[in-house]
């Protein structure tokens, strides 16, 4: 079976496919496993038995993902050898490396101590079990820090030779590759960004709650016992969610814009691309809006700001900002072939530049309302306060509330806000890879010549065809067991492991009769 | 060279320590469903190995980027040429792995049994593909002097290489049963022995028959090597064990047959990495494919630093949940 489509756009479509898939899951882990050892952490300093319950809560909404997580990784390990066979005989030397740095260093780590943390309940001493899903949160970071400096890698080779016996590139300084500042900024921006994915979970799950509550109190109703412990578990929740999307927002423009400068210097291509930037341009204006015409290398229609684009990228108004016509006339005289082959699609470049920080700045805005409309003293007229057991009121200033309506729709801003990240995210990546071709290996090595020479269209296809369909089952899957266990809320009535247990005293010593304690030992 | 060399051990020991650890684990789940008709029963077997599977799986993960790394062209080509078996190698990985976590999170019967399936397919699906590519790398496969695979999907299929998935879902299989005797109690522990006692003797006679096909397919002379020698006196012994009843002595054999059959395959493979069908001299070999000395120097201080302390604490956490399941603790309401 042979199609007209060349072997490199259906290997594509796959590595988009399951990658795309696979990092809905990634930022999710690293922030809800970080939430989840704070709840815990809290639990543990204060005994307080609603930190419990939210250690349980999040942490089993963390445990839903990471088992999706990690099983769309191992995907991702196999299909550099099954569809870029080229590309891993070529780079494996230096693009290997980090890899297993990875499998060696991160995920020992998050798998052993997920085991010890899941059925560690009751079985190890408090703050040895706490410290468990701490070391799976820094799992989760050390995890991402190795791959990202191999995607970085990808993005701007650097550390490497290539040995012209065998035509295979070789690394020659692994510190310059694990350091060199395209890992460190792209690590900075991706760390903030899952910490803002996690944390706008956090908040759109607690708002959920909060605002159902807040509609039974509104009604008339009263909160039963449950519901109103329900309540206490979400406020510190939602403040928790609120204080980490504000921080991790910033975090997340300070190191897009640095991110955005290293990649001015090492990509310009990508960047006047993400800025449907034609021609170079003195004082280049930043574009809100724009439609492009790749065909006669302009755009139709644009709405710009003047100068901004200079600054964005060289901190000052005035400097030129190369364009898209030449850097590909540049490429094309230093690579050979035509210039239009070293342009990569502008119109997925632009928008998912645009979308990427339009969802992931919506997040941090309402991170910033949220926190100060939510606020617990603040500039808040005593009357207006509200218990630790009930939902917080929207106070705009001291002594006004926002209306209804605006309220409602504050709500469900913070609910649906759980998504935004999400997207970002994704868009972010999109615009990441796309934005590099046509290279594999920027400068280096080309898509076109990376993919598995001898892999048959109607395998790739089969491929694309069965994970595709697999992971559409998961994701309903995974998503029928999020809203339910997102949607029921924290089992107040669960019990918190009683006596201190011992790491001492097998089956048959003095432990034993605390071994038959075990309520809450299986997760299985 | 001798980091080369020193790579292709390590990678032997990971997929080695991937076989002993995640084999029974693989066992577990492929017999779960046999060893115990009621939901409690399935839950206790499950729960022997519900705190250890997830770290026992990254010795795959690990050896695989061990291959990526050290020998680039080694997992090229290995993973390009058996595409068709990745895909549904992957599948079965995926659907078990999710199956630990998912099958208990809906309280229905139908849903449980759903994915008491799937890991049972799963837990298969792992060793026999597994075993099935560690065979045709052995065997030989079509490589022309590229290195590039030149077959298609029928290409890939020998007697050998279907005979070493066979032989590693029995080992598998053996290795579980004496596990979950070891670490259950009651009824199950019973099943347990008596599922070993039967799977036992198969599983001898096909490692006493797999070993010299192994040395043969291989070329290396009359006299087998003193691993596969070990390995035929540990299956038998186990065979022996099982029905003696005696269980740590039992899994403590099972695992030497699994660790030596392993080792014999990897011994066996040396110096070559993958043989080609086509011409010997388009083999890959430790010398040919290896990555430069400085990665692979790289590499060994990070093995170096890593693999004892990974030891270490994966060590510990079998000693923290050493103690038996029983079933009799899942009758109660379910904790979730």
């Amino acid at each position: 079976m042979e199609l007209a489509l060349a072997h490199e756009t259906l290997a594509r479509w796959q590595f988009g496919v399951t990658t795309v898939y696979h990092f809905l899951f990634v930022p999710l882990t690293i922030s809800l496993s970080a939430i989840t050892a704070v709840m815990h952490t809290a639990w543990v300093r204060t005994g307080k038995e609603l930190y419990f319950h939210a250690t349980k809560f999040w942490g089993k909404l963390f445990l839903i993902n990471i088992a999706m997580g990690i099983v769309t990784g191992i995907v991702q390990e196999f299909q550099f050898g099954m569809n870029w066979s080229t590309y891993s005989r070529f780079v494996g030397d230096v693009f290997g490396a980090p890899l297993a740095m990875e499998a060696l260093a991160a995920f020992f780590l998050e798998s052993v101590f997920i085991g010890l943390w899941i059925f560690g309940w009751g079985r190890l001493p408090k703050r040895l079990h706490c410290a468990c899903i701490w070391i799976v949160a820094v799992g989760t970071l050390l995890s991402g820090y190795f791959i990202l400096a191999a995607n970085s890698w990808m993005q701007h080779p650097v550390g490497y030779k290539i040995n012209p016996a065998t035509n295979r590139a070789e690394m020659t300084d692994v510190w310059h590759v694990l350091t060199q500042n395209t890992t460190l900024v792209q690590v900075f921006h991706t760390f903030s960004a899952a910490y803002l994915t996690g944390a706008a979970f956090v908040v759109g799950v607690a708002s959920v709650h909060l605002w159902r509550a807040a509609r039974i109190t509104r009604a008339g109703g009263t909160l039963d016992e449950r519901r109103r412990r329900q309540v206490a578990v979400m406020r510190p929740s939602l403040r928790l969610g609120l204080v980490l999307a504000t921080v991790a927002g910033l975090l997340v423009a300070v190191s897009g814009d640095r991110l955005g400068k290293v990649m001015f210097r090492q990509q310009p291509m990508k960047m006047a691309a993400a800025e449907a930037l034609w021609d170079t341009t003195d004082s280049a204006p930043f574009s809100v809006f724009a439609v492009g015409n790749v065909n006669r290398g302009r755009n139709d229609v644009e709405l710009s700001i003047p100068g901004l684009l200079s600054f964005l990228a060289y901190d000052n108004f005035t400097e030129a900002v190369p364009g898209i016509n030449n850097i590909a006339a540049a490429e094309a005289a230093q690579f050979g072939g035509e210039p239009d082959h070293y342009i990569p699609n502008i119109f997925v470049a632009f928008w998912g530049f645009r979308l990427m920080i339009g969802f992931g700045m919506t997040s941090f805005v309402a991170g910033l309302f949220g926190l100060w409309t939510t606020r617990r003293k603040l500039w808040l007229d005593p009357e207006f306060r509200t218990g630790d057991d009930e939902t917080p009121r929207l106070m705009l200033t001291r002594r006004h509330e926002l209306k209804p309506w605006f309220t409602k729709w504050s709500w469900r801003l913070g609910a649906w806000t759980l998504a935004f990240p999400v997207i970002g995210n994704s868009f972010g990546w999109i615009f990441t890879e796309m934005g590099r071709q046509p290279w594999v290996v920027y400068g280096v090595l080309q898509t076109r010549a990376a993919v598995s020479p001898t892999v048959s269209q109607g395998e790739v296809i089969t491929s694309l065809v069965v994970y595709t369909l697999l992971y559409g089952v998961l994701a309903v899957v995974e998503l029928k067991l999020l809203f339910k266990y997102g949607g029921a809320g924290p089992d107040v009535d669960e019990r918190p492991p009683g006596r201190e247990p011992t790491l001492r005293g097998g089956p048959d010593g003095e432990g034993a009769a605390a071994d038959q304690d075990k309520a809450l030992v299986f997760a299985y | 060279m001798a980091f080369a060399t020193f790579w292709f051990i390590v990678t032997t020991v990971l997929w080695t320590g991937f076989f002993v650890l995640e084999g029974f684990d693989l066992g577990v789940g492929m017999l779960h469903a046999v060893v115990a008709r009621d939901e409690a029963g399935r839950r206790a077997a499950i729960n022997t190995i519900g705190p250890l599977w997830d770290g026992n799986e990254v010795w795959l993960i690990v050896a695989a980027a061990a291959m990526f790394a050290a020998f680039p062209p080694w997992y090229a080509t290995t993973f390009s040429g058996f595409y068709a078996v990745m895909v549904l190698l992957l599948a079965g990985l995926i659907v078990r792995g999710v199956s630990f976590e998912f099958r208990n999170k809906v309280d229905s019967v139908r849903w449980r049994r759903t994915w008491d399936t799937l890991l049972t397919v799963g837990s298969l699906l792992v060793p026999l593909l597994v075993g099935f590519t560690l065979g045709g790398l052995l065997h030989g496969v079509p490589i022309d002097q590229q290195h590039e695979y030149t077959g298609n999907v029928g290409d890939l299929f020998s007697g050998y290489a279907v005979f070493a998935g066979i032989t590693l879902v029995l080992l598998c299989l053996l290795h579980g049963a004496t596990f979950m005797t070891l670490k259950t109690t009651g009824t199950l522990e019973r099943r347990s022995a008596t599922l070993a006692r039967r799977i036992a003797p198969v599983t001898a006679l096909a490692v006493l028959a797999f070993l010299p096909w192994t040395h043969a397919t291989a070329g290396k002379g009359v006299l087998p090597s003193v691993v596969e020698l070990i390995a035929v006196i540990a299956v038998i012994a186990a065979a022996w064990l099982v029905v003696g009843r005696s269980e740590g002595w039992a899994f403590f054999a099972t695992t030497i047959a699994i660790a030596t059959t392993i080792v014999s395959m990897f011994t066996d493979l040396y110096p070559r990495l993958m043989v080609s069908s086509t011409s010997h001299a388009f083999n890959l070999t430790v010398q040919n494919s290896a990555s430069g000395d400085y990665a692979l120097k790289v590499m060994t201080v990070i093995a170096a630093v890593f693999l004892p302390l990974v030891l270490l604490y994966q060590g510990w956490t079998y000693h923290v949940f050493r103690r038996r399941v029983s079933a009799e603790e899942f009758t109660g309401p379910r904790s979730d």
